[in-house]
């Protein structure tokens, strides 16, 4: 069934939409209005690639900007930029002042950038993984750790009715009896380590499996579970 | 300074208030100065099993309400020196036990206590967490059952992780498990959960184990706490229990199967 807005006719499509979308923006960190040394530090970029300056939208930060003495002609900052094949959408960040002169040379000023946020995120995804969240006591029912980014390690036993999740393996240094989920975001590289194998459900990148698929034979014993295309295999553990 | 002790188990009908009465008088008995708490506020008990329902004029919550004070509602025991009673009211809600109100009775009773001993309601909520916020130590009472292991299970995790010692990251609270209703002929048919099923599932040292006994329905239903009954299973159990929580090394009773006569293995029933 078809859902229409009540302003909305049958009979006539309206002419247009507004939805908000995302984009990666090129940022221009600005930080004195020399023309003619952005001219040549521009040359320099062009020359070694060019194919990215064809009508390149870029905003234009203003945060390390110094204002001079004499203002600030955003007009001719505008033809610089495009005659060199950007295409300046707006300015963020800077004074009042400063955005106040760039919406006068029809220059819209973008909300605060959360940049500072993102990179420092960005810093530590990589050394992240490497990080392990350790439980150094048992996991009882009701209770669920998660290990966003890397593993998970329990000294002691996981109680049925617990979770232990983690984006990278669970480690389990004791009797598995709840669910274990590893490699949620789906890293099917990853692996479940149990001193014992009695759990409710084991998981890998979305792959599960339930206590009662889990075969008599590996019941109770010291185990790691992993994926082979795409399947879950329990393995003895090896010591 | 007196320790806090929280009776506590998650499910109802294991035998909290049983084991808090018979705890608290026990310790009354052997010298220490004991009071114990009854934080089922709306569903009281504790009264009852202790035989002083009457004697109620004020409670906890008139207490935290500053309608009246400690020595007002403190009922003291007529059997056992040492002991007091704090009743739960009948006619309010656990909503009434507010964090501040209990803190401040709690460090009241810890001036003129040595140990204060918190009955737990059933569940997970309001009554229970404030019952078990402040303690020192844990009593966790468990029937030899897979829904009553569990909930145990899950009370020692909300005892590790929302209690003022959790939050305070202090030395955690110290953890007492009270197997009560056994019965070991059950138990080695596998009919209920053996001692040692009980204690691999939830890792915490034993403390007592109580027999499946008719002495505590009577007694209870007597108002005496069953330790008093020092003739009967369940009433020497409770008293080795508090022996051991003193400190004491005593072997664990009522736990293996007795060793059926010639007569009886002939006769006998099962």
């Amino acid at each position: 069934m078809l859902l229409h807005f009540p302003y909305q006719t049958d009979s006539e499509p309206p002419p247009f939409e507004l939805k908000g979308s995302l984009f990666t923006l090129t940022v221009l960190h600005l930080f004195q209005l020399d023309e003619a040394a952005i001219e040549r530090r521009l040359a320099e970029k062009i020359k070694q690639a060019p194919s990215f300056f064809d009508n390149t939208p870029v905003v234009i930060d203003l945060e390390g900007m110094v204002l001079p003495p004499e203002g600030v002609n955003f007009n001719g900052l505008y033809e610089l930029l495009r005659k060199h094949g950007m295409a300046p959408v707006g300015v963020r960040n800077g004074s009042p002042e400063l955005q106040a002169t760039a919406r006068l040379a029809g220059l819209p000023v973008l909300p605060e950038s959360r940049s500072s946020g993102v990179s420092k995120k960005s810093e530590r995804a990589e050394p992240a993984l490497a990080h392990a969240q350790i439980i150094d006591h048992p996991v009882r029912s009701g209770q669920q750790f998660y290990a966003p980014d890397g593993d998970l390690i329990v000294l002691g036993a996981v109680s049925a009715g617990a979770d232990v999740i983690a984006d990278g393996n669970v480690h389990v240094y004791g009797v598995l009896r709840g669910r274990a989920l590893a490699g949620i975001k789906g890293n099917a590289e990853t692996r479940i380590f149990c001193h014992s194998l009695e759990a409710a459900l084991i998981s890998i990148a979305g792959r599960y499996r339930v206590s009662e698929h889990i075969s008599p034979t590996d019941w109770g014993k010291a185990a790691q579970i992993r994926l082979m295309d795409d399947h879950l295999v329990i393995e003895p553990l090896i010591r | 300074m007196a320790t806090v002790i929280v009776v506590t188990s998650g499910k109802g009908g294991v035998g909290k208030t049983t084991t808090s009465a018979s705890f608290a008088t026990g310790l009354a008995q052997r010298g220490y100065r004991t009071v114990v708490i009854d934080f089922d506020v709306g569903l009281r008990n504790l009264d009852l099993i202790m035989g002083c329902e009457r004697r109620v004029v004020y409670d906890f919550i008139n207490v935290i309400n500053n309608e009246a004070n400690l020595n007002q509602a403190l009922i003291r025991d007529k059997r056992v020196e040492n002991l007091y009673i704090l009743p739960a009211s009948q006619t309010r809600d656990k909503e009434a036990l507010t964090k501040d109100g209990v803190e401040r009775v709690l460090n009241e009773l810890r001036q003129n206590f040595e140990y204060v001993v918190c009955d737990s309601p059933a569940g997970i909520e309001r009554g229970a967490l404030m019952a078990l916020y402040f303690a020192d130590e844990a009593l966790v009472v468990t029937n030899p059952e897979v829904s009553s292991v569990r909930d145990s299970d899950r009370i020692l995790g909300i005892l590790a992780s929302r209690s003022r010692r959790a939050e305070q990251g202090d030395i955690p609270v110290k953890e007492h498990l009270v197997l009560a209703r056994y019965a070991p002929e059950r138990a080695h048919r596998g009919d209920m959960l053996s001692v040692d099923d009980v204690l691999e599932i939830l890792g915490i040292s034993l403390l007592g184990v109580i027999p499946e006994s008719p002495a505590v329905l009577q007694s209870s239903n007597a108002g005496v706490p069953v330790i008093l009954e020092d003739d009967s299973d369940a009433g020497s159990a409770y008293g080795d229990l508090v022996d051991r929580f003193l400190g004491k090394s005593l072997p664990h009773r009522f736990v293996t199967v007795q060793k059926k006569g010639l007569l009886q293995r002939l006769f006998g029933g099962s």
